[in-house]
């Protein structure tokens, strides 16, 4: 009921699509790293970069649903407007912001362990080998429950990028009175 | 003759205050860990102090922008990288014994076994712990610290601390913090000189950790709107990873069953 309250384009859609399965959970987190990796080796300029970033992000990630949980609970008093505005914003100000950290991953490697079931959705391991640091562990949360095969939270060692977001997007609504407006423009001054 | 009791007496003075302290700060810390409570689920964050914990933080982001964010700018800038890791792994050496004690108090044999293999290793053919052999041959540092040994015998975290200087801690990690560097077997053999160096490096090293990994600490420092709140959430986050604590089933969170996740 909340999905068509917020105007969701989510799981309302039947699933036709093949079902997940731990391979096709480990493929699309292949083809994410593979793709972040020609991007990073393509010689573009750091604008051209951002904006194939992005596209990555769409193609891969359920932009949606990661948008509307970084938005919290003040999200429900949003209008569906201010909703896309917001998602369309996020999704700059985000593939901007992991973008630029994504130079460090230049001369390394991610490699796809391991995808395990949790709730309705997969868990996929990968280790990141990077120059001037120990192996770490970043696992993908992989699910078609959008009507697509996507993946919608990373933890970078434990790090939760959901947990993240929420965090930051609540201070950002706080430092404007919980102007939502106001909000929205400062994460496009960021992107 | 007259010399001895003349170089002893400030030593056993010093060496009794010592010992005083260490005896009323374990008396203390028996209470405070007694009370430490532990976090619902792996996400919870337990923050009775947060005033003065926003307090501290201020003061942190003053110093780091005022002087540890600059200084280790020039630093790694001056300093060559070989120089850099050298210090560092003299660091990790200088840790070891300390590490050794907590694998041995939390029973993880394999990891004291592993560890003291290293320090022997390093101490020689990596000339002093300036060179890191160990890793060369797979022996690699198994970092532990006695908030961990806290952890393994069955103390919760308790309330999140930010330190000064310092930064993240919870009560739990500030108690062992504190006894890490009372109980030190390196302090307490070193003769008072070496001790002062070993103190030298840890703050180099120190420097050199801001500036070789300042992306990440710029970002959450300077980059968010509530950066309190970020380094709460790197610390804790960061902190249980590295204690093997693992999200259960109930503690992922699925935003497609509740969509605003309450």
């Amino acid at each position: 009921m909340q999905l068509a309250a917020s105007g969701a384009v989510v799981s309302a859609i039947p699933m036709q699509a093949a079902a997940t399965t731990p391979q096709s959970a480990k493929q699309l987190v292949n083809q994410v790293v593979d793709d972040i990796n020609a991007i990073i080796s393509s010689g573009k300029s750091e604008a051209e970069m951002m904006d194939d970033f992005e596209q990555i992000f769409i193609d891969y990630a359920d932009v949606n649903t990661i948008a509307r949980y970084a938005f919290g609970v003040e999200g429900r008093s949003a209008s569906a407007q201010q909703m896309r505005d917001f998602t369309v914003a996020f999704q700059r100000y985000i593939s901007t912001k992991y973008g630029r950290r994504f130079r460090e991953f230049i001369g390394g490697r991610v490699v796809v362990q391991d995808a395990k079931p949790v709730k309705s959705f997969f868990e996929v391991s990968t280790t990141a080998y990077l120059q001037g640091s120990g192996p770490f562990e970043v696992t993908f949360l992989v699910t078609d429950r959008s009507g697509e095969e996507k993946f919608f939270n990373m933890f970078i060692e434990g790090l939760n990028m959901l947990s993240s977001e929420r965090t930051e997007i609540g201070a950002k609504l706080d430092r404007r009175g919980g102007d939502i407006d106001a909000m929205i423009a400062d994460l496009r001054s960021l992107g | 003759m007259f010399e001895k009791p003349h170089i002893q007496f400030p030593r056993r003075g010093r060496g009794s205050l010592l010992r005083r302290l260490r005896a009323i700060f374990v008396l203390s810390a028996l209470v405070v860990v007694s009370a430490c409570a532990k976090p619902s689920g792996i996400e919870d964050i337990i923050d009775p102090y947060e005033t003065v914990n926003r307090r501290t933080h201020e003061l942190n982001r003053s110093l780091d922008e005022a002087i540890l964010r600059p200084v280790s700018m020039v630093y790694v800038d001056i300093v060559p990288e070989p120089v850099m890791i050298g210090l560092s792994n003299l660091n990790n050496f200088l840790d070891t014994p300390a590490i050794v004690v907590n694998n041995l108090l939390q029973f993880d044999l394999k990891s004291a076994a592993s560890n003291s293999a290293r320090f022997a290793v390093n101490g020689t053919v990596g000339l002093l712990g300036l060179y890191d052999a160990a890793s060369e041959i797979g022996l690699y540092q198994q970092q532990s610290d006695f908030g961990e040994t806290l952890h393994v015998w069955g103390v919760g975290e308790g309330a999140y601390i930010e330190l000064p200087v310092l930064g993240g801690s919870t009560e739990r990690d500030t108690v062992g913090i504190v006894v890490d560097a009372l109980f030190n077997p390196m302090t307490l053999v070193l003769e008072d000189y070496w001790r002062l160096s070993g103190s030298g490096v840890e703050a180099l090293n120190m420097l050199g950790d801001r500036g070789r990994f300042g992306n990440t600490v710029d970002s959450v420092l300077y980059d968010s709107a509530d950066s309190y709140a970020q380094t709460r959430l790197f610390y804790l986050q960061s902190r249980r990873y590295e204690l093997g604590m693992r999200l259960e089933e109930d503690d992922y969170f699925d935003p497609y069953e509740d969509i605003y996740g309450e």
